[in-house]
């Protein structure tokens, strides 16, 4: 160690500890702890104690069938996540890697809607989808065709998937063309002398070369679909319609913030963490495995 | 352009051309679906409501500024900016400081329980906003915050202060020492050393820290939405939400709105692109 003297280290060191303690890791225990308890109201006054109430919040978590929506949303998010954002952003990435021209130009298209935020992107979907006028019934009705409500019961999940999605396949498609650039040329110059085509370079070459970036991809993605909030609140505030299209992040806030149940909105928040934990071990034990069969 | 092989090359090359016209059309339908939402928005925010009613692919008839009269008049967007910018820029500022200030803790000392502090954030990644909001939200009304910037500067500034710490550690590790060792032993102290050599030196990780600590910040709904609900003190994101939900049927107006707001990112990426793509992905890409 270079500096003999200690003190200045506490400088360095103790204010961002200090607020990471105060705003993420006691926030995070006390979360925890409050679960247990009937927060009747959200600061504690003389006569409205929080009361002790168990597991009460986990059963009530376990039967409630908006979790059970909002859950499976969530889940079906995920799976989405993986199949479109990485599975198109992997199609670019391998098309763009194959040309000499514009790359730059395409990256810099692709992965303009990333920087957008959302809530603005959550608006600019809503005048397509308008039902009067909107875009997309403008066209239809080019073509002579009816209007269709485009966030009706059946339909609202997909129409918030597809700016959810889409926006978002620029991020991983950089984060793929990162990994093919790394990936030797002399591999596919061999392959090419050894008769390899175009096709089978990407299945025997780039597919196993990039395995660690897609782990790290669809780890992100995953915990990314876990986080989903700002787009589907602004389409379809409170899950509307009839709360089918609530995502848990969704649920979380309408649950604490419009309905004043705090309790069970830290409930919540902790099967979001708990989640999002079970899945990224589940991406880990995945790849592990699978490293071990070869 | 990869293949290169003896036998039958004219009909090879042939075969790769139309290859590559295909590719090129695929890639530019593909741009031009993350082009055309933004040109559409754009081009509608110059129209009168019910023309983008019936006609929202045509030029604008009489290109008129109406609209953003209208939002900077009705709804005060220059008080949102000016809220965002101060909430973003102290977010940005704040967790550049702790983040550099840690990581060179962390890099250059060695002291008992680093390993836990080092594992804490890396846990604290694993944290989701909504994990830790209720309580700050509980701390912020107490302390008499709510509907102050200062209370949308906190948790952001904590929420992006670990993926910093981690980014700038990484980054201070892969500095040499001995270029210190030489200052430090001609007499300049840690803080001299710190202020005048490591910063300087970390400005490419210092400038990923605040590209992603802005746009996070200038970006999010979720926090804006809990801490400030008093309507005359909204940020972008709040106020953007509150226009679609007064004057949603207004489609111009909304339009104008949603150029508003996008145009600083715009202006920014135009200019930054390739340290934003580099910013934003950092994580993902040494990690």
């Amino acid at each position: 160690m270079l500096y003999k003297r200690r003190w200045p280290l506490l400088i360095f060191l103790v204010p961002g500890l200090l607020f990471m303690f105060i705003f993420l890791y006691v926030p995070f225990i006390e979360n925890i702890k409050n679960s247990f308890y009937d927060m009747t109201a959200i600061v504690e006054m003389p006569g409205t104690k929080w009361k002790f109430i168990g597991l009460r919040n986990y059963r009530k978590l376990i039967t409630d069938p908006d979790v059970g929506t909002a859950l499976f949303n969530s889940l079906k998010m995920m799976v989405l996540t993986i199949l479109f954002e990485v599975g198109i952003a992997f199609i670019l990435a391998v098309l763009v890697s194959q040309v000499k021209k514009l790359q730059q130009l395409f990256r810099t298209l692709y992965f303009f809607p990333v920087v957008i935020s959302a809530t603005a992107l959550g608006l600019l979907f809503k005048l397509f989808y308008n039902y009067n006028g909107g875009m997309l019934n403008q066209i239809l009705e080019y073509f002579g065709k009816e209007p269709v409500n485009w966030l009706s019961t059946e339909l609202a999940f997909t129409m918030i998937c597809i700016p959810t999605l889409w926006s978002y396949i620029g991020f991983y498609f950089v984060i793929l063309l990162t990994g093919l650039s790394d990936i030797s040329d002399d591999l596919y110059e061999a392959a090419a002398i050894d008769g390899c085509n175009r096709f089978k370079q990407v299945f025997y070459i780039t597919l196993p070369m990039m395995k660690p970036v897609f782990f790290t991809s669809v780890t992100l993605a995953v915990t990314g679909a876990l986080k989903v909030f700002d787009l589907p609140w602004v389409m379809v505030p409170n899950g509307a319609p009839q709360g089918v299209t609530h995502f848990l992040g969704t649920y979380m806030y309408q649950t604490t913030f419009s309905l004043s149940n705090f309790d069970y909105g830290s409930t919540l928040a902790i099967l979001i963490v708990v989640l999002g934990i079970v899945v990224s071990r589940m991406m880990r034990f995945l790849t592990k495995d699978r490293k071990g069969g070869e | 352009m990869r293949l290169i092989n003896g036998n039958g090359k004219d009909k090879k090359r042939k075969k790769h051309k139309i290859s590559t016209i295909v590719i090129y059309v695929i890639l530019t339908l593909w741009a031009l679906t993350t082009l055309f939402p933004f040109l559409w928005v754009i081009l509608n925010s110059f129209k009168e409501s019910s023309e983008v009613l019936t006609s929202s692919f045509s030029l604008p008839q009489n290109f008129s500024w109406n609209n953003y009269n209208n939002a900077f008049h009705r709804l005060n967007v220059l008080n949102a900016y000016k809220n965002s910018f101060l909430i973003s820029g102290s977010v940005t500022l704040g967790v550049m400081a702790l983040s550099a200030c840690m990581s060179f803790a962390l890099s250059r000392y060695r002291f008992k329980g680093k390993s836990v502090i080092h594992g804490l954030i890396v846990a604290s990644l694993m944290f989701p906003v909504f994990s830790t909001i209720i309580p700050v939200f509980r701390m912020i009304v107490a302390w008499g915050l709510l509907n102050k910037n200062i209370a949308v500067i906190l948790p952001q500034t904590a929420g992006n202060l670990s993926f910093a710490t981690i980014v700038m550690l990484g980054f201070m590790e892969s500095i040499p020492v001995e270029m210190e060792e030489a200052a430090y032993m001609e007499g300049a102290n840690v803080f001299q050393v710190f202020t005048r050599m490591i910063i300087p030196l970390c400005k490419p990780s210092l400038s990923t820290v605040a590209i992603f600590s802005f746009l996070w910040s200038y970006n999010d709904l979720f926090v804006q939405k809990i801490m400030i609900r008093d309507n005359t003190k909204f940020p972008v994101s709040t106020l953007l939400e509150e226009i679609s939900s007064q004057y949603g049927t207004d489609f111009g107006l909304m339009a104008a709105s949603v150029t508003i707001i996008m145009i600083p990112v715009i202006l920014v990426y135009i200019f930054l692109q390739k340290n934003i793509i580099r910013g934003l992905t950092a994580g993902a890409i040494k990690g």
